[in-house]
């Protein structure tokens, strides 16, 4: 799959009706671009016409969710010509619905999605580019981080409005780390620091940082140290896998040691490193912003979040990106398309209620917000901004992007040595890259 | 139904073939002609590529073989491993479960309670028994002086996991199949057997096993294909690890199709698998089918 939300692995629910392939795609005709984009205010006056339904498509099926329905509850009292319906499914299902129901016609007017899933699906006409949303609500390069906002265009238009942020973040647990006479006020911030914390845990016989093998969160753990060492996972135009080379290696062998210098058990199973940090068996993890309101939930639970430490000299780590979309509709209907960017106006603008849902807001002035300010631990996430990095904005980069999930199970499984595993890797990823060049005409 | 003679059994096969037609013929003939392009349903062009798709899947360079054909071998391991379980556990499960003793129904209702849950329950609770760390499976192993076991991220472990989850969920299927088999013999088979002096494994062997071979040729052949399409359970419990010798061809072709939306490659891969299953199933016949006499 190319973008798994990790709710949908830890739910375990995934796309399971998916064994019909042969059927899969209705009618088969080509998905005609429908509208041209309304070339009007992009929705920053607001919207006077008649009464309209929009439909809006997300994958907010976690702690998320009730954030997101409160902020459309508000819209629909607040604008009584427009009724926003909003329709949640498992991200996984999101991902190869979305494509179906806007070639058939059936789209919604307004979806989500995440930063890695745009250029893919801006070429392959699903959906409709927003540049005049972007100058209607003067939204501009400055009012984000550089990566988010570049990350949201492909072939110089822009097709996200972004929404918010999710980086990885450093989740620690303040009770393990007193036992192991750390400061659990002064969590590691640098290499020495967190190899002399991790080994003062193991003084205490406390394994202090369980590695994944799995995407949530080693891939994403990998990614971040690779940025770290000074690496890329991809060349400047994306037409060559550089993950293996020196950080890349650096990073995964970094990551590898944890479980091979006895840091980390062996074969961790998925969110078991999280798990244990919540059962006092783990010190150190690192993990989504969402995880806030998970840990928040756990009773008894002593524990803090800091930026991901800097392992390799570079501060850097992964983060993803909730962004808004308008997907073509096959009918073009001006009145909806008007509506549907006054909507995507008002949530932008009122993404602090968002925040609390566990999110960084994108916008530079939400963010620098007293109210966001006033929410601790997405603040000090926060601070990570300028060091965030997104996949390319490159057409089926996520099918790539899987190669190096194998590389790392591989690797952290101690069934290949990094460097072998990385590169076998990337042999694979470039042949998937000179496909996809191909078949999107890049 | 005199006034339409010869039409009557076409008229009461007409909704059935109708339904037949639209949903599995058709869309089987759409695939063939799928799998001769570079389709992706939401591009305007869908080059024509002709038979391109099938030999990339026999060219060690292209970017589809080698998942497909990783794929295929986990396929044919995890059927390999779990058929002989699901063949032979049900069938004793059956000849228990047919003698008349108290609480019989009770037991069929148990052995048979778990095939009515959905892949995604017995996958979650799996994982959950699983877990190297907090798993029940290996606290208990744990109390014998066992040391952890990564019950889905080592081999072989990973498969035998996939086998026990898949065998505890559809013993039930198999099983009463089976009963309904034996319920088929004749009772008065075995009283002239006892009359002749033959003895329990006597009368299994001589009269049970013979009298179920047109049920075993069928359920043999169901339970290989059901095997061959294994999907929910790899995807849930191990997500196709450790490295990808869990993921089956199924998890490569819905990835293929249906994440990187290339559909002709994947129904490439769907004609391959399934012409795999038609030859096994063929092979299947040949070996059990009755002997004429």
């Amino acid at each position: 799959m190319n973008t798994i939300n990790r709710r949908m692995m830890l739910g375990g629910i995934g796309a399971l009706g998916a064994a019909g392939v042969l059927t899969a795609c209705g009618s088969g005709s080509a998905g005609k671009p429908g509208a041209a984009p309304a070339a009007g205010d992009g929705g920053a006056k607001g919207y006077d016409g008649p009464a309209v339904e929009l439909d809006f498509w997300n994958g907010f099926t976690g702690g998320d969710g009730p954030f997101m329905r409160k902020i459309v509850d508000a819209f629909n009292s607040e604008h009584p010509n427009i009724k926003v319906k909003m329709t949640v499914m498992q991200w996984a299902d999101y991902y190869t619905k979305l494509p179906t129901a806007v070639s058939s016609g059936r789209g919604p007017a307004v979806a989500i999605m995440h930063v890695d899933s745009l250029a893919t699906n801006a070429a392959r006409n699903v959906i409709e580019p927003l540049d005049d949303v972007a100058k209607a609500l003067d939204l501009k390069q400055e009012d984000f981080a550089d990566v988010v906002w570049k990350a949201g265009e492909y072939n110089g238009k822009r097709y996200g409005i972004p929404l918010d942020m999710h980086p990885l973040g450093f989740f620690y647990n303040k009770t393990l780390m007193t036992q192991a006479g750390l400061d659990p006020a002064k969590p590691p911030a640098t290499a020495d620091e967190y190899m002399a914390a991790l080994d003062a845990l193991k003084g205490k016989g406390i394994q202090g940082h369980w590695a994944t093998p799995f995407q949530f969160t080693g891939v994403m753990s990998v990614q971040s140290l690779l940025w770290q060492f000074g690496g890329e996972l991809f060349n400047a135009d994306s037409s060559k896998t550089t993950w293996a080379d020196e950080p890349g290696v650096k990073a995964l062998t970094w990551f590898t040691d944890l479980v091979k210098k006895g840091y980390s058990p062996k074969n961790v199973a998925q969110d078991a490193d999280n798990i244990a940090v919540m059962n006092g068996k783990n010190a150190f993890v690192w993990n989504g912003i969402w995880n806030i309101n998970t840990f928040k939930e756990k009773k008894g639970l002593e524990w803090g979040v800091a930026a991901i430490p800097n392992i390799g000299g570079k501060p850097g780590a992964w983060s993803g990106s909730h962004q808004f979309c308008l997907p073509k509709l096959k009918t073009p209907d001006a009145n909806k398309s008007t509506a549907a960017r006054v909507f995507v106006n008002y949530v932008s603008q009122k993404s602090i209620e968002w925040a609390r849902g566990g999110q960084v807001p994108a916008r530079k002035q939400v963010r620098e917000s007293a109210e966001f300010k006033a929410l601790p631990e997405q603040s000090i996430l926060a601070t990570q901004v300028n060091d965030l990095h997104f996949p390319p904005p490159v057409p089926g980069i996520g099918d790539a992007l899987a190669e190096l999930n194998k590389a790392v199970n591989e690797a952290v499984l101690l069934k290949t040595e990094p460097a072998k595993a990385l590169s076998d890797a990337a042999g694979r990823s470039d042949k998937i890259l000179e496909a996809n060049r191909k078949k999107y005409g890049a | 139904m005199r006034g339409y003679g010869r039409a009557t059994p076409y008229l009461f096969l007409a909704p059935y073939l109708a339904l037949f037609l639209l949903f599995v013929v058709g869309p089987a003939i759409f695939g063939l002609w799928m799998s001769l392009h570079d389709w992706d349903f939401q591009l305007p062009g869908k080059p024509f590529v002709g038979l391109q798709n099938y030999k990339d899947l026999f060219d060690t360079q292209s970017t589809t073989a080698e998942p497909f054909w990783h794929g295929m071998r986990a396929t044919g391991i995890f059927t390999l491993a779990s058929v002989p379980f699901l063949v032979t556990l049900p069938l004793g499960l059956a000849v228990v479960l047919n003698r008349r003793f108290p609480g019989r129904t009770f037991f069929r209702a148990v052995f048979f309670a778990p095939y009515v849950l959905g892949v995604a329950v017995v996958g979650l609770m799996f994982r959950y028994i699983l877990d190297t760390s907090f798993g029940v499976l290996n606290a208990f192993l744990g109390l014998f002086g066992i040391g952890e076991i990564g019950w889905t991220t080592e081999q072989p472990w990973a498969f035998a996991s996939l086998v026990g989850m898949t065998v505890w969920w559809t013993i039930g299927f198999n099983a009463i199949i089976y009963l309904a088999g034996l319920q088929d013999i004749p009772a008065d088979q075995y009283e002239a057997a006892e009359l002749d002096g033959a003895n329990r494994w006597q009368a299994f062997r001589h009269i049970t096993v013979p009298g179920l071979r047109p049920v075993v040729t069928f359920v043999v052949t169901i339970t290989i294909l059901a095997s061959a399409n294994m999907f929910g359970q790899a995807l849930l419990v191990t997500q196709g690890g450790p490295g990808d010798t869990t993921r089956t061809a199924l998890m490569v072709i819905a990835d293929t199709g249906l994440a990187q939306f290339r559909m002709g490659q994947a129904t490439a891969m769907s004609y391959v698998l399934a012409a795999c299953l038609a030859i096994v199933s063929l092979i299947n016949f040949a070996l059990l089918r009755e002997k004429k006499s």
